[in-house]
């Protein structure tokens, strides 16, 4: 196993390039989205969301943890404007959701909302019409590398296959916030590998990925903040690392503890 | 994938094994690091974390930020040597420790040493 990894970071060591400078951003100027004293009230007393405030910024990538039923996609679907508040509202870069926040907001719901008739050749036709920051070029070479090809249905592949077209096109967008709704649901491990590191290679240091989830251990690693939603109220916002150090445990095992039945 | 604990801070995971690597030569002195997307991709780990490990790294003197080749290992072999003489006491201290706690001592653990490095091949 070590030898392997060393493998290969010596092979990466002896490529030409320059480094990235990637630093830890924490201005306040580099406020992404704020949540103010949100909530939501379906029919006359289902509360999904009450009181939520948060603020996240840019350049992070953010995990939206809580069981089901906990609010998680509804405060999703309230900042794609898909639904609307009962109280209190969402700013993303200071606009509330809607025309100027679509444009800049890169939305992969928990559900698949494509037409599984259209070819992979279509989707791309599409997402390039609808968003003016679809990159095709950078879709298409990663289409390529899993050898999907442009001819292929939606509707012939797997599961699995599906869901990393899906993840493709809603990360080749150059968005400033990428909502990814349960993005490793029901995948198989090397799938769900492909998925996380599809969302590490391609998000950048100006936007941030706000994931929900319910599987912690497998995406933990990759999350450098985290927001415990618990029946609709944020009862925790934290740096994964700090979380780990205090309590000397695992966000996932923490999570266990938290919501324990 | 990198192996990493969820209990513990992931950026000191990667310090450790990144130090590990630079002690062994897996790493020699001089050499470029990959960026810290391409590391963090490797590790499955978020930039800023890999970024915050650089951080502490380059603190450390372990590694430098060079002009045009992005970040590369010290050229500092004796510092090299001196971490990698610190880590082998650290890891003999830790043996010494959990020796004494199974009711070993000093008498008795060396010649059990002695012989179990004879017949390590």
């Amino acid at each position: 196993m070590y030898e392997e990894v060393n493998d290969q970071i010596n092979e990466y060591a002896n490529e030409p390039g320059q480094n990235q400078v990637y630093e830890y951003p924490n201005e306040p100027e580099r406020e992404l989205v704020r949540v103010n004293d949100l909530t939501k009230v379906y029919g006359k007393r289902t509360v999904a969301l009450e009181g939520v405030n948060l603020t996240i910024p840019r350049g992070r990538i953010v995990g939206l943890l809580g069981p089901n039923g906990s609010g998680k996609t509804t405060l999703i679907k309230i900042m794609n404007g898909l639904l609307s508040p009962t109280r209190g509202n969402v700013w993303i870069n200071g606009s509330l959701p809607g025309p100027a926040t679509k444009a800049t907001v890169s939305y992969l719901p928990e559900r698949n909302a494509l037409d599984l008739s259209m070819r992979v050749e279509e989707l791309l036709d599409f997402f390039g019409d609808f968003y003016a920051d679809f990159s095709r070029e950078r879709a298409g070479e990663m289409l390529r590398s899993l050898n999907i090809s442009p001819k292929d249905r939606l509707k012939s592949m797997s599961k699995g296959t599906r869901e990393k077209v899906q993840l493709i096109l809603v990360m080749s967008r150059e968005a400033d916030l990428y909502i990814l709704d349960e993005p490793i649901a029901g995948v198989d491990p090397a799938a769900r590998d492909y998925i996380i590191r599809t969302i590490i290679g391609n998000y950048n240091s100006n936007a941030t990925v706000l994931l929900s989830t319910h599987l912690i251990t497998d995406i933990e690693n990759v999350l450098d903040e985290v927001i415990f939603l618990k029946e609709g109220h944020v009862v925790l916002q934290s740096s994964a690392d700090a979380l780990r150090e205090q309590q000397g445990k695992s966000v996932d095992a923490y999570f266990r503890e938290v919501f324990a039945c | 994938m990198w192996k990493l604990d969820a209990d513990r801070p992931i950026y000191m995971q990667i310090v450790e094994r990144i130090e590990k690597q630079i002690i062994s030569g897996a790493y020699g002195s001089g050499d470029r690091i990959p960026s810290v997307r391409e590391l963090a991709a490797q590790a499955g780990v978020n930039p800023n974390t890999m970024q915050r490990a650089m951080t502490e790294l380059e603190r450390k003197g372990l590694i430098a930020g060079h002009r045009t080749r992005g970040r590369v290992v010290t050229e500092d072999r004796e510092m090299i040597e001196e971490r990698r003489g610190y880590m082998a006491k650290e890891m003999i201290r830790e043996f010494l420790w959990q020796m004494r706690e199974l009711g070993f001592d000093k008498e008795e653990i060396l010649p059990l040493l002695r012989q179990e490095v004879t017949d390590d091949v």
